[in-house]
């Protein structure tokens, strides 16, 4: 089945012995990183970025845990900042129970990949999450 | 050096459920009560900054079709929760300019029952998967790549603070909210005015944790206008309305600066610290000078950064100036006695006007059972996220 990842910056990593991992676009001036498609660097208006592998790894910076959302999205679901070695990334927290008493503030966590759902052509696209590292 | 600007009249409406108002009628009200409460026509005005999200394109001129089109210019903006106080910069930026020696400042919102303002969930336009945007996505990110919702946003916003500085859960930001509650049952123009127990407010409906529904900013009707004079021409009006002015002594609006993590979570703190450093510079006053600060209590967890980010506190003290009983109406710097926007109500663009109108009152003695004794200089503070951050210090007619 074809798959295609929920954005542009997540790889899937389909190859053999590869991990998913997310791309984020580097500042070639001042080495700001960002997840979206650039027309300049925020940080100091630089326009080359290279590609850079974010780490896959990470410590839970800030999470809430929504109850009430818009029609349409799931909850209760955790949402979160991940330090990956010093590139902050969103994400959800994956793979937890969503209460406070089993996510805290610093814990460990590991990017995975999470189903999004197939389309009329059969293609599943395929989101990102993070998971407590044990 | 331009000269001072002094705010003449102001007025807020009633905030809450207004079914039989529309935006133009609360606009006209919120004008007529600070043109009224200035001693001033709509012919004395040079220049108008009008703030509405909500209402359609050209509020300001659509308000001036109903309270009077003498010719001046509309500056008509939108700067989310910080609205209403870019339309007040925008009348003040004209004053010190010398454009005019005599501006009006109005927002205006009609909220009720608008529910969560959220972002984007329903996204899908194709039923197969094509990627959009700038970030190629092929659906809907919201609760799928975190929350764009705004008790979600800013209850991270309030946890990263207790991740870096400790001493922050959900009892603490529940407290915040029940002295907000307290506050407002002492302010007739506040949506809600109803004393809520900790208990109550930890056990109501969660939103996003820790923000339970109490403790998230309660949308609602209401309108603010504000006229503001130069210093020169001010002298030149009756002694009565000398003394009831108020000084502007300081008006900031900044934009974060770009920082590490600032385009994945909101990063309000950064703005807002560098607004209350020019802010008190400009003013020449301190934290520690302040009678009463309003500060932009969207969400209970969001009051407790603001604590560090005005500097009432140390650096990393905000969960213990709380707890010292400090922003309680009778602690050592009252906090939100309005009720703030948790309990007051939050009518987005008339918001940045309304807690100036609060500190106002309260400089003027004029602020009835929840006058805070002598107040002689306060504070206002709002943020819109994106994001603006708007900071007026305020003195008493000397």
């Amino acid at each position: 089945m074809d798959r295609v990842p929920l954005v542009d910056y997540l790889v899937l990593g389909d190859a053999e012995d590869e991990d998913p991992y997310l791309v984020a676009h580097e500042c070639a001036g001042c080495g700001a990183r960002y997840f979206d498609r650039r027309s300049a660097c925020a940080g100091c208006s630089g326009q080359d970025f290279l590609d850079v592998k974010v780490s896959r790894t990470g410590t839970l910076r800030t999470f809430t845990i929504v109850s009430f959302a818009a029609k349409g999205v799931p909850v209760p679901f955790v949402a979160g900042v991940v330090d990956c070695d010093g590139t902050s990334v969103r994400g959800n927290i994956v793979n937890v129970e969503p209460d406070p008493g089993h996510v805290t503030l610093g814990m460990k966590v590991r990017l995975t990949t999470v189903p999004v759902g197939t389309d009329s052509a059969g293609t599943e696209a395929v989101g990102y999450g993070f998971e407590p590292a044990a | 050096m331009a000269e001072n600007v002094w705010i003449l009249g102001i007025h807020m409406t009633n905030f809450g459920k207004h079914k039989d108002k529309d935006t133009l009628d609360l606009g006209t009200e919120a004008v007529f009560g600070a043109l009224k409460d200035a001693g001033v026509t709509m012919k004395d005005i040079g220049v108008i900054g009008a703030g509405n999200l909500f209402g359609g394109a050209g509020f300001g001129q659509q308000l001036q079709k109903q309270v009077g089109q003498t010719g001046i210019g509309v500056y008509n903006v939108t700067n989310a929760c910080a609205t209403g106080a870019t339309a007040l910069r925008v009348a003040v930026m004209a004053v010190k300019a010398g454009e005019t020696d005599m501006g009006l400042a109005v927002g205006v919102e009609k909220l009720s029952g608008a529910g969560l303002l959220t972002g984007n969930a329903s996204k899908d336009t194709s039923d197969t998967w094509t990627p959009e945007g700038r970030y190629g996505a092929v659906t809907g990110l919201d609760g799928r790549i975190g929350t764009e919702t705004m008790p979600g946003v800013f209850a991270q916003i309030g946890m990263e603070y207790g991740h870096r500085y400790g001493g922050a859960d959900f009892e603490l930001f529940a407290r915040i909210s029940e002295k907000n509650h307290a506050h407002s049952t002492l302010n007739p123009k506040a949506a809600y005015q109803k004393k809520m127990s900790l208990e109550q407010i930890m056990n109501d409906v969660m939103i996003a944790y820790p923000n339970t529904r109490p403790m998230c900013s309660a949308n609602c009707d209401g309108g603010a206008a504000a006229v503001v004079v130069s210093e020169s021409k001010l002298r030149t009006l009756s002694l009565e309305q000398q003394k009831r002015a108020v000084k502007i002594s300081a008006s900031v609006l900044t934009t974060d600066p770009w920082q590490e993590a600032c385009q994945v979570l909101p990063d309000v703190n950064t703005l807002t610290r560098q607004a209350a450093k020019t802010a008190y510079e400009q003013a020449g006053l301190g934290p520690d000078d302040l009678d009463l600060v309003e500060l932009h209590d969207c969400f209970a967890t969001a009051e407790l950064v603001h604590y560090d980010n005005l500097g009432l506190c140390e650096e990393g003290g905000a969960a213990d100036f709380f707890s010292s009983g400090a922003p309680w109406r009778d602690g050592r710097l009252p906090v939100n006695v309005s009720g703030g926007l948790q309990s007051k109500g939050h009518p987005i663009a008339a918001t940045g006007i309304a807690n100036i109108w609060e500190v106002a009152q309260h400089l003027r003695g004029e602020a009835g059972p929840r006058q805070i004794e002598g107040a002689r200089a306060g504070l206002a503070h709002v943020i819109g996220l994106g994001s603006a951050c708007g900071i007026h210090v305020l003195e008493k007619a000397a």
